[in-house]
């Protein structure tokens, strides 16, 4: 018997307050991806963002990121992912960190 | 923002601990201080994984703890060893920590960094949110003469940059003071914010009034190095893991499936039943200890807190609020003498460093320059939960008829169980002696 039940990742993320910019502040190169048989973001990323996509790319969404860097510094390609912060004002707002 | 030519005594970037301590101590030294904070408001963008230790606030704040926007004042600190089916915890409590001067509290860093920058405020510091430092500008010897922004027209020039920037440091990363990508000497922090009525976790818990307990935890972390927490706030408990980031890669785990596991083991559990979330959040650490900390004074620019990897984690104490103020307030006070002397060179700006030296922040770092390795070893992380647990498991079970065993030969019996031999066991005390020495 499970009395407590996982929360999912979709419903943690929705208790996260994102002000969406409209600059991607993070690119990756889907094609290094492509050439990366690790793909360590796909599970690394606490907000789950890099998606695994059929041709064995990367499909990145920035809307709902935590700003947190994990994805550049396990990155094994330097350069695949490039990292800056999003606008002033916009992106992850933090109540109770 | 629009004149670029109008210079600051000083930029301080990023409202967290350190730059408001920074702009705080600039300010009240009469010097004119800009403060850039990247999100909407001071704490927007922080998170923490613990308690925050203010002592470092009496000589600047009188009575701090009057006025701290705290959640509760930790009076219970308990060390847990799990294992998936075991839990051994020792569990300290002192009521002397529940009244001035306090030792530990839990906040929520959206109030406390809040708090800490209006203090920079009313001492004449200028605060500019929503709005992200671009570069540094340098002129023509390479000295640091001020920083860009993103704000239309949004250079800015002062005689000193104090980089607070946090753990991400663009600043320290564009200006190859740290390395592009380290993730060796970083842990990802995740936790969730669980609402609970607050006679509930009084009762839970075993607290009364603005008492907290903090929870540090040793395994349950999925085989990943790293470790756990949960500490007490006034109307939610805050649960989370912080994780070795190779390790998390090479695991192919879910930062939060691993959250999820120590929320249902049977010694946590029960604390959390009927608890929602309220808040997940995510943040890495710096935890390189002393010998990462990179160069910390150059010309026309200093850095403080994360952006200097001065986040002491050694196990038994682990602690960064507290190190980023002080590094903010003594980069404040190197950057207001070195203006009035009129020298922000690197040589000029030399007290910071040694200031640090004198106190708390190096001194702690450099003792326990080891402590980050042994902590993430391997026999701590991966044999040792087990190991104690099931020598207190064999020592506690009664299984009569059997007589009891000596307890000398019993440890070495389930360390070699645990295929721990005797040399191995005394070569990590030693190893622990010479780290907390």
């Amino acid at each position: 018997m499970n009395r407590y039940p996982p929360v999912s990742l979709d419903e943690l993320m929705g208790t996260v307050d994102f002000r969406v910019g409209e600059r991607a502040h993070i690119v990756v190169d889907t094609a290094a991806c492509r050439e990366c048989a690790l793909q360590a973001c796909v599970t690394a990323c606490p907000a789950g963002l890099f998606i695994p996509t059929a041709d064995g790319g990367i499909l990145f969404n920035y809307e709902q990121c935590f700003e947190c860097g994990t994805c550049y510094m396990i990155c094994v390609a330097p350069g695949t992912i490039t990292w800056t912060y999003p606008d002033g004002g916009y992106g992850v707002v933090f109540h109770r960190g | 923002m629009a004149d670029s030519h109008a210079t600051f005594d000083a930029i301080v970037v990023g409202a967290g601990p350190a730059g408001s301590a920074a702009a705080l101590a600039l300010a009240r030294a009469g010097r004119s201080v800009v403060l850039l904070e990247r999100g909407p408001f001071p704490g927007s963008k922080n998170v923490y994984g613990g308690v925050i230790y203010g002592r470092i606030l009496d000589d600047v704040i009188p009575r701090w703890w009057e006025q701290v926007p705290v959640q509760r004042w930790v009076v219970r600190r308990a060390t847990m060893v799990l294992t998936e089916t075991q839990a051994l915890t020792m569990d300290f409590r002192s009521q002397a920590w529940g009244a001035a001067p306090y030792n530990g509290m839990t906040t929520y860093r959206a109030d406390f960094d809040r708090w800490l920058a209006d203090k920079a405020v009313e001492a004449g510091a200028h605060l500019v949110p929503s709005t992200v430092v671009t570069g540094l500008l340098r002129d023509a010897a390479g000295r640091v003469i001020g920083v860009s922004t993103d704000r239309p027209d949004g250079d800015l020039h002062a005689r000193v940059v104090i980089a607070c920037d946090g753990v991400n440091s663009l600043l320290a990363r564009q200006a190859g003071i740290l390395p592009q990508a380290d993730a060796t000497h970083h842990v990802l922090g995740v936790k969730e914010v669980l609402r609970l009525p607050r006679e509930v976790i009084d009762e839970r818990f075993g607290l009364r009034g603005d008492e907290g307990l903090d929870i540090e935890i040793l395994g349950g972390t999925g085989g990943i190095a790293g470790g756990g927490f949960l500490h007490t706030n006034a109307d939610t408990v805050t649960l989370g893991v912080v994780l070795s980031l190779p390790e998390l890669a090479a695991a192919k785990r879910r930062p939060e499936t691993i959250i999820a596991e120590l929320k249902a083991h049977p010694a946590i559990a029960p604390y959390l039943r009927g608890a929602t979330v309220e808040e997940y959040s995510a943040h890495l650490i710096p935890e390189g200890g002393y010998d990462a900390i990179p160069r910390l004074h150059h010309d026309g620019l200093l850095l403080a807190g994360d952006a200097a990897g001065m986040t002491l984690a050694a196990g038994i104490w682990l602690e960064g609020v507290n190190f980023a103020i002080g590094a903010g307030l003594a980069a404040g006070r190197a950057a207001g003498r070195a203006i009035v002397a009129g020298d922000t060179s690197a040589r000029g700006l030399a007290s910071y460093r040694e200031e640090l030296e004198q106190n708390f922040v190096l001194a702690d770092h450099k003792r326990l320059r080891l402590a980050p390795g042994l902590v993430l070893s391997h026999r701590l992380q991966r044999v040792y939960p087990a190991l104690i647990n099931d020598f207190m498991e064999s020592m506690f079970t009664v299984d009569n008829p059997e007589p009891k065993p000596g307890l000398v030969r019993l440890l070495l019996l389930v360390a070699k169980r645990h295929g721990v031999r005797l040399r191995e066991l005394l070569a990590d005390a030693l190893r622990a002696a010479r780290v907390y020495r």
